[in-house]
């Protein structure tokens, strides 16, 4: 079989009369790109003038369906002129495929065009109705995930221990060295801000306090939560979605297994579970980074350290942090399995959800830990 | 067929994964123009030998030549002009799952060709029609059609370019009968006027008897038998007995033997 293309697609044209001979040479198929085109949109005004037409196919090497159909297109054309156009000299082959790949005007109709202010009411409803089922969505599946859970409660059988486990291992103990290690980076750059713009006012020591208080009360959990949003949520949304994908959740669903209590309740106890405990070891190394930091900076004595530390903060300053972990958790799970629910078809859509499900979990995290400033402070604890 | 050299020549395949070897020493030639069926129990390395000879598997030894050169020594440019010349359609269709059917098939001609954006929705219209596709189902994305839409756009891909070799990969599975005669149709009307040349791994018994010009099965590694229906009837391998004289086969085969009579 020869290369395609050595031969570019051409024609010539002789004329008798009021009749014109067009004879095709070369190979019409669609490797030949723009030359294809050029030329079979020369062909449809080749015979112009002429009343009947002859296209002969006898120096034609190669054809295939994209030529046939072009030039099909171009004999219409010619037709449509008034020129009565017919094929000749076709091979039974070639003959076949003209009428297998035979022109038809075009049948992709072109969407209306929308004028620009109804695009954009549109987008907004679309949008308010999106919102408005999200919310939807988010109260049914805190009911089902509420049901579930006293399901558990209630028939501790169906608890799935291994998977609990397994994701408790994947969501807390895998993410101890990254957890540990922002909170003890944040620590020491909190400390040494503290102290650097404190000695200006000659209250350096007073750096600790604020390491102290921030660390406990707000930045371990917060940190700490948006670490956990963007490595586990994320996770368990493209882990549902692409399930969701494959018919997984279908199939579980047949079985008669909810996929809620198989799925999504696991992963929620695991991320209830491990957010606090992530959360102690967070401000344990955002202390020792505070520590650290003072001593070099300060040449503050871990002993002092500790001393000033313990004047400077009660148990309410800890548990206001803590108290904060197991809602975070349950915000992030939320979101994630809902999104990872979403996904649909194509895996530009999980890659979406996965996107929805880190970004709005981090918001709704700092969004809930900014209500809870607000709590605390009006409980005065 | 002719004694033309051979599209496709495989000698001495070996494919493995860890210890366990699927092809041993496996040897096929494809000639030009015609459509091999090539069948095979599940499991037993068709699906790993297309693979071979698209480059997906390597190989830990054999000589693979398409079109008369080794794919192995070949420049990175002429395997890219070998990858336009032939078309492949996965089993599972292997659409792009974030463009619709009209930019699928327009993906290949986009990538290659320089060709006006109507003119590619026009080509894309045709390819749609030849595989019987609706023109609606051209903006429609692949997670809104059937499974057998899902076949015949991966077809409609798979010839964008109108290829000189086809790959099809089960190509009938889950098309319904009237369906899968159809698509049996199309490739003997393109294999005529295109001179296409079609390695087609299928269990459709119905397109092995219709379409296939020479049938290849795959057993232990190797290809047990090649050649024409009638030298696959005759054969007294224990698979191939089971194979094309079973309980699904005497159905299609009964009709056909009445004819000559």
């Amino acid at each position: 079989m020869s290369k395609p293309a050595e031969n570019l697609p051409d024609f010539s044209v002789e004329r008798v009369g009021s009749s014109a001979r067009v004879v095709l040479r070369g190979a019409w198929t669609i490797a030949a790109s723009r030359a294809l085109e050029r030329a079979a949109q020369n062909l449809s005004l080749a015979a112009t003038g002429a009343e009947n037409a002859e296209i002969d196919f006898a120096g034609v090497t190669r054809l295939d369906t994209a030529g046939a159909w072009l030039i099909d297109k171009a004999r219409q054309h010619m037709a449509a002129a008034g020129i009565a156009a017919q094929f000749a000299g076709a091979s039974p082959e070639k003959a076949i495929l003209l009428k297998e790949a035979a022109y038809a005007p075009a049948a992709l109709d072109k969407a209306p065009r929308e004028n620009a202010l109804m695009a954009l009411l549109v987008g907004l409803g679309a949008w308010s109705v999106g919102m408005a089922d999200q919310i939807v969505r988010g109260v049914a599946f805190l009911g089902e995930l509420a049901f579930g859970a006293l399901k558990v409660m209630v028939w501790p059988k169906a608890m799935r221990p291994t998977s609990m486990v397994f994701h408790l291992d994947s969501f807390a103990l895998r993410a101890v060295p990254i957890i540990a290690t922002i909170n003890f980076l944040v620590g020491c750059i909190v400390a040494q801000q503290g102290i650097f713009q404190l000695a200006r006012f000659g209250a350096s020591t007073y750096a600790i306090d604020m390491v102290g208080v921030l660390v406990l009360r707000e930045l371990g959990v917060l940190l700490t939560a948006i670490m956990v949003a963007g490595r586990s949520g994320s996770a368990i949304t493209a882990e549902l979605g692409s399930m969701k994908m494959r018919e997984e959740v279908d199939a579980l669903r047949v079985m008669g297994i909810s996929p809620m209590e198989a799925l999504v309740l696991p992963r929620m106890v695991a991320l209830v579970v491990a957010l606090p405990l992530l959360t102690v070891i967070g401000d344990m190394a955002a202390l020792f980074g505070g520590m650290v930091t003072s001593y070099l900076y300060n040449g503050v004595s871990p002993q002092v350290f500790a001393e000033r530390l313990q004047q400077a903060i009660g148990m309410n300053t800890y548990l206001v942090g803590l108290i904060k972990a197991p809602f975070m958790a349950l915000v992030i799970g939320m979101i994630a399995a809902i999104e990872g629910f979403r996904v649909e078809g194509s895996a530009e859509s999980l890659g979406r959800r996965v996107t929805a499900s880190v970004v709005n979990s981090i918001f709704m995290v700092i969004f809930l830990d900014g209500l809870f400033a607000i709590f605390f402070a009006s409980i005065s604890y | 067929m002719t004694e033309a050299e051979p599209i496709i020549s495989v000698r001495g395949l070996e494919v493995g994964f860890g210890a366990r070897k699927i092809l041993k020493g496996l040897d096929l030639d494809v000639a030009p123009g015609e459509v091999l069926g090539f069948v095979g129990g599940s499991g037993q390395g068709k699906s790993v030998l297309t693979r071979a000879i698209l480059g997906l598997n390597a190989k830990q030894a054999g000589v693979i030549e398409v079109f008369g050169e080794d794919i192995d020594k070949m420049a990175p440019a002429s395997h890219r002009a070998l990858e336009r010349r032939w078309g492949v359609m996965f089993q599972g269709g292997a659409l792009f799952s974030s463009l619709t059917v009209k930019q699928n098939i327009q993906a290949p001609m986009r990538e290659y060709l320089k060709l006006s954006q109507k003119l590619m929705d026009e080509l894309a219209g045709l390819k749609l029609k030849l595989v019987g596709l609706p023109p609606d189902a051209a903006d429609k994305f692949p997670s809104q059609l059937s499974g057998g839409m899902v076949k015949r756009a991966a077809l409609a891909r798979a010839l964008a370019l109108d290829p000189e070799l086809l790959f099809l990969d089960e190509p009938t599975s889950g098309l319904d009968p009237i369906g899968a005669a159809d698509f049996d149709d199309l490739i003997a009307t393109l294999r005529k006027t295109l001179g296409l040349t079609v390695f087609m791994v299928t269990h459709d018994l119905d397109s092995l008897y219709s379409i296939c010009d020479t049938i290849a099965a795959l057993a232990d590694g190797k290809v047990i038998a090649h050649g024409p229906l009638e030298a696959m009837l005759a054969s007294d391998h224990p698979w191939l007995r089971a194979y094309f004289h079973g309980k699904r086969a005497r159905a299609i085969r009964s009709p056909n033997e009445m004819a000559p009579a």
